[in-house]
């Protein structure tokens, strides 16, 4: 669902800006990369909450091994069932959106380094509103501002790489990102799960 | 303390709008300064305070932590919101513009967004502690993440003039100017404290309602119905 949910805001674009290609080629990475961003959240909010109802968290909670490996599992799985077509995808979207071909690559690591990230901060707030109503809405407020910084990257590294500036640096900047998620989000989210199961 | 944080005010006011010269370049326009500049550094300070509480109340338990960082994040926002208000209005006349795309005002507005983001979750979980717990969370990683957004907004683009005060340097403002700065500075922080203390009392008794020492000094005061 989160994928079409990304095929179509991405097309809803072209409709509503006109299909001039020079204006679609220049706004190519902000339109993929907040349709990114869109989709996920549509999906965050769905990754605990089938296990919270149906108790599995809680098995999670007790079970003996450590808490922040299962969710770095959870995680692998949430990027496997979204991240990976997501990555499929976004290439022919951008031909679809005339991003140049040099711009292509560098949009398809910035993803790669990204998404990661972006579900990982993402589940934070999932962990924190699960057992909430309306808790999608509540979500999606929580984190976007945490997102800013990895947009920011992404979006100017792949605008760089189309007009053939430098982009290195945006992408190590992506990384180091990811790095710092990936060792300390795991552990932020069993806190917030263990306070919201408690 | 309600007093000093009145008199600092009204010297602050007085001195700031009516004493201090007007500047060569920017006319009598600069004095929004004397409501911009104590609200914009309030509110990251604030924000500093709200996950240092957090620390306190996740590591220690102590609930008065927990309220200081709940009340204080009211005041925040608000402090927030009239820091962006008033840059706006600075912004029309000095930059031609009322609203741009800059480094710091951006920061700001995704500082408000936390902070509304706190309050929401905050509002959002019926039972106190697990609302104090999860707030605590949020707050903390906020708290991580304010340098990384700073960062990556102040890469993105910035027009906004370096900061007027450094703590160790000399400050780049005249002594007349600068004194109704520093006045209303203490005064905003002041006015914090006041109203944080207004709010955390009320917020003690709410949450002790039930108990016995409350309704024994409540007792001749207010009977509930029985």
């Amino acid at each position: 669902m989160p994928l079409l949910f990304f095929v179509m805001v991405i097309s809803l674009f072209p409709m509503a800006l006109g299909v001039e290609p020079h204006l679609l080629a220049r706004l190519a990475p902000a339109i993929i990369w907040v349709a990114v961003v869109l989709a996920l959240l549509m999906s965050l909010d769905n990754v605990f909450k089938s296990d919270y109802q149906q108790g599995a968290l809680e098995q999670f909670v007790l079970s003996p091994y450590p808490l922040s490996l299962l969710i770095l599992g959870k995680s692998i799985a949430h990027w496997i069932a979204i991240g990976l077509p997501l990555l499929l995808l976004a290439p022919l979207f951008s031909v679809l959106l005339n991003l140049p071909f040099a711009g292509v690559g560098v949009l398809w690591v910035t993803l790669l380094l990204g998404i990661p990230t972006l579900s990982l901060i993402g589940s934070i707030g999932a962990a924190l509103t699960v057992g909430l109503q309306q808790g999608g809405l509540l979500l999606a407020i929580l984190v976007l501002p945490f997102m800013v910084p990895i947009v920011i990257f992404a979006a100017s590294g792949v605008a760089a790489a189309g007009n053939g500036a430098p982009f290195y640096s945006e992408l190590l900047l992506l990384a180091a990102l990811l790095l710092l998620t990936l060792a300390l989000g795991p552990v932020a989210i069993s806190f917030a799960l263990r306070v919201s199961i408690e | 303390m309600s007093i000093l944080c009145a008199a600092l005010m009204l010297y602050g006011f007085f001195s700031g709008l009516y004493l201090a010269p007007a500047d060569y370049q920017q006319g009598d326009g600069f004095r929004i300064i004397y409501i911009h500049v104590p609200t914009a550094f309030l509110s990251l300070a604030i924000y500093a305070f709200i996950a240092l509480n957090s620390i306190i109340f996740l590591i220690w338990q102590i609930k008065l932590a927990d309220i200081l960082a709940k009340e204080s994040a009211i005041i925040g926002a608000l402090y927030t919101f009239i820091a962006l208000i008033s840059g706006s209005l600075w912004g029309k006349p000095m930059w031609g513009t009322w609203w741009i795309w800059d480094a710091r005002l951006t920061s700001e507005l995704i500082l408000l967004f936390l902070y509304l983001g706190y309050i929401g979750l905050r509002s959002a979980i019926p039972e106190e502690r697990r609302s104090g717990k999860a707030g605590a969370i949020l707050a903390i990683v906020g708290m991580m993440d304010i340098p990384i957004i700073h960062f990556s907004v102040e890469w993105w683009s910035t027009l906004h003039q370096g900061p007027t005060l450094a703590k160790f340097a000399k400050p780049s403002i005249a002594n007349e100017m600068l004194y109704p700065l520093l006045a209303m500075i203490l005064a905003f922080a002041l006015f914090y404290v006041v109203i944080l203390l207004f709010r955390l009392r009320i917020e003690i008794l709410k949450r002790n309602f039930h108990t016995q020492w409350l309704q024994q000094w409540l007792g001749p005061k207010l009977r509930g119905p029985e």
